[in-house]
């Protein structure tokens, strides 16, 4: 069985902030990391490893040179094999173009059973990619999965969360889940896998590995454009209040009701 | 493509050098350059303050005859026998940019024996419902729910689609826009129409430390989604009943490699957290799990649902469902009350696009006070037990 793990490489967000006099954005060493969900698609797949006989995980990402970083990570804890997905031309890709590329790519690396992603990515949070991989695979798909079990060598029985509750779904392979923290916390590197993932060569594919057109990725293949990128407004209105509680909790009635909260 | 310095305008200040994420930019003695390494991410454009970075247009993709194309679509969700009100929220909004637009409003609404539950889509405005009826419409999967709404717009052609960001929206829309080659902006916190008639989508990015607007120039329609409570629901003054057009589909399109096994709803302290319009949220301040007891109190008084920040789920106070932020769930109630917690940014994302924002905290430098719109510098041990007091006493309930 092949598995294959998509890993993104996200700025910090924590780090990324405005400026409160300047505006302005502030960098200040925003660090790349694997996007944290990411951590959980990687340790789904290595579990199933764990539990079934012949699996091989895969690792792929899409972005700049530097995006290797995530997979060396991912080899280091157990991925067997890793791919970059880089190119100049892949630059401002949204999501449509990014599952574009990662499609050819999961072409490429067929037979491919079942593709792990995270639930969403935090720089963008926009949860788009799995889905819209798994359709321009014309795939079957879960999102939000909790547990994954397997009926058979190609199905698989898994639970996904919803905003009331969950739902239980039997879905046949190949397939494509993206994954919660249920599944466990991950892994940590281990010695062996660390030692190998430093002497693995990860190849890297570009437009013409993959047999696409420049036209098709990246910004130019892309549907979605930002016009403008600004800062949130800052709250003008804050109050902070400070005083004996009873002071406190006259104000905060008495304010709350202003603001026509249900059940005050 | 990297991003555009236009040699005029730009004055060598560097402030865009300095928030690059990747190093792309560098300083020439008379403007800014750009390295190959630029990611298009856009952080500079809004950096610089004399206007003299862009970013260059996306493709055409695949050009839509697009003038084919007309009004607005509302995803019409519903839960046991109701319609769900996110989808109220968006027919408010649908109407609005219809309005702007001159152009009619539909709504689009899948199931099975949905007889009835059109009609409240009229008091929100719809101006058409879209009706099909299904018995494997009855539960979600993404691939039928997906197959089908494709196939509605293939033959209607709206030229604006919005739907929920529920579990549900977010799901198979995504499907949507990948069948019919289109763009789709996810958690949009506000909508317009420009001068062209493109439909503006402004959304939160980086965990909402910046805000960036986007269009869909090409690709039709153009879709967006936008979270529950995020906007306002509006019934109509003078509802009229519009039209209701039931649309047979043939039965390959319902063909589906999915089985579904089991619907939960799960009860419980998580249960309502999503939907409740008010939410209190505990956090490691709270010391230990007896102590949540006082917020359950607080909640059930306003009728509403308690969540945890990730410090006190890994304590051990709260349940891992309950837990609001990054790797949690995303709330936004009309009232978000934070008590005990710090404020760290992974909970901040979960939370911030709530209406009302209260804090309370100990630490009057807590970054908590930051993001909230009323801070209660106070201990919690003694404030929320006074509040609870001052609820019961106002409804003249005994003590
Ligand atoms: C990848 C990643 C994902 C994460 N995802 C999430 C997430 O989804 N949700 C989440 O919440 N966190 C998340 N975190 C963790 C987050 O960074 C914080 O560690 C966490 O939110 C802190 O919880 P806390 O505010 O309850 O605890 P603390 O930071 O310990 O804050 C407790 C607060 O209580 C106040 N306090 C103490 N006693 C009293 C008193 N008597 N009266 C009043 N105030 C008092 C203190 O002043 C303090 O501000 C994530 C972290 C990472 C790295
Ligand atoms: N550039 C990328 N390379 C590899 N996987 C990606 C990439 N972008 C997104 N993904 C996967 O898709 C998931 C959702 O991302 P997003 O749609 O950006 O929120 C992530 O958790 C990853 O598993």
């Amino acid at each position: 069985m092949h598995i294959v793990v998509c890993l993104k490489q996200v700025p910090e967000t924590q780090n990324i902030r405005i400026d409160p006099e300047t505006h302005t954005l502030v960098r200040q060493g925003v660090a790349s990391i694997l996007n944290p969900f990411d951590y959980f698609a990687l340790e789904a797949a290595l579990k199933i490893k764990d539990e079934r006989e012949s699996v091989k995980v895969t690792a792929i990402t899409m972005g700049p040179p530097q995006a290797k970083d995530v997979l060396i990570d991912a080899l280091s804890r157990g991925a067997d094999d890793a791919i970059l997905i880089s190119d100049r031309a892949f630059a401002g890709a949204d999501t449509w173009a990014t599952s574009f590329t990662l499609a050819a790519a999961i072409k490429k690396l067929e037979p491919v059973d079942l593709i792990i992603c995270g639930k969403q990515a935090i720089d963008g949070d926009t949860a788009q990619v799995g889905p819209e991989l798994a359709t321009i695979l014309n795939w079957p798909y879960a999102t939000y999965v909790k547990n994954v079990e397997f009926l058979d060598n190609s199905t698989l029985k898994i639970t996904r969360q919803t905003d009331e509750g969950y739902a239980v779904w039997k879905l046949p392979l190949p397939a494509l889940l993206t994954i919660l923290k249920d599944v466990g916390d991950p892994r940590p590197r281990s010695y062996k896998c660390t030692l190998r993932a430093r002497k693995y060569d990860i190849p890297t594919w570009g437009v013409t590995d993959l047999n696409l057109d420049e036209n098709q990725v990246g910004l130019k293949g892309s549907f979605t454009q930002v016009i403008k990128v600004f800062s949130p407004e800052r709250r003008k209105d804050k109050l902070i209040l400070e005083g004996s509680v009873d002071e406190l909790v006259e104000q905060l009635y008495s304010w709350l009701k202003e603001q026509r909260i249900p059940g005050i | 493509m990297k991003a555009i310095i236009d040699k005029e305008l730009c004055t060598a200040c560097g402030e865009c050098a300095d928030v690059c994420p990747v190093e792309a930019i560098s300083i020439r003695e008379e403007w800014a350059e750009v390295s190959d390494d630029c990611t298009l991410c856009g952080m500079c454009v809004d950096t610089c303050q004399y206007d003299a970075i862009s970013l260059p247009e996306v493709g055409t993709g695949p050009k839509k005859d697009k003038e084919d194309y007309k009004g607005i679509w509302v995803f019409a969700e519903w839960r046991h026998g109701e319609i769900h009100k996110v989808s109220y929220e968006l027919l408010t909004t649908g109407r609005k940019l219809a309005s702007k637009k001159g152009i009619p409003l539909g709504a689009v609404l899948l199931g099975h024996n949905l007889e009835g539950m059109e009609k409240s889509l009229f008091e929100y405005g719809a101006d058409v419902v879209y009706m099909v009826d299904h018995p494997s419409l009855e539960h979600f999967t993404d691939e039928i729910y997906g197959n089908v709404l494709t196939e509605l717009i293939k033959k209607y052609k709206p030229e604006i689609l919005l739907a929920g960001g529920t579990s549900t929206g977010r799901s198979f829309i995504p499907r949507v826009a990948a069948l019919l080659r289109t763009g789709l902006t996810a958690d949009c916190t506000e909508l317009d129409i420009n001068e062209e008639g493109l439909l503006v989508q402004t959304r939160p990015a980086f965990g909402g430390n910046i805000m960036a607007s986007i269009l869909c120039p090409h690709g039709r329609p153009q879709i967006a989604t936008v979270r529950p409570k995020v906007m306002k629901a509006e019934p109509l003054e003078h509802p009229t009943n519009g039209l209701i057009e039931r649309v047979d589909l043939p039965e390959e399109i319902f063909r589906t490699k999915i089985e579904v096994l089991a619907e939960h709803k799960v009860e419980g302290p998580s249960a309502n957290l999503v939907e409740a319009d008010v939410v209190v949220s505990g956090g490691r301040g709270l010391m230990k799990k007896d102590n949540f007891g006082m917020l359950y109190e607080l909640a059930e008084l306003l009728n509403g649902a308690v969540g945890a920040s990730r410090g006190a789920v890994e304590a051990g106070y709260a349940d891992s469902s309950q837990q609001v932020g990054q790797t949690g769930r995303t709330v936004a109630p009309v009232l978000y009350m934070a008590v005990g917690i710090s404020g760290a940014i992974q909970h901040v994302v979960g939370m911030q696009g709530s209406q009302v924002i209260v804090a309370i905290n100990k630490d009057k430098e807590a970054p908590i006070f930051d993001v909230c719109h009323l801070g209660i510098v106070a201990d919690l041990f003694e404030f929320v037990p006074a509040f609870i007091k001052k609820i019961k006493q106002e409804r003249g309930e005994k003590e």
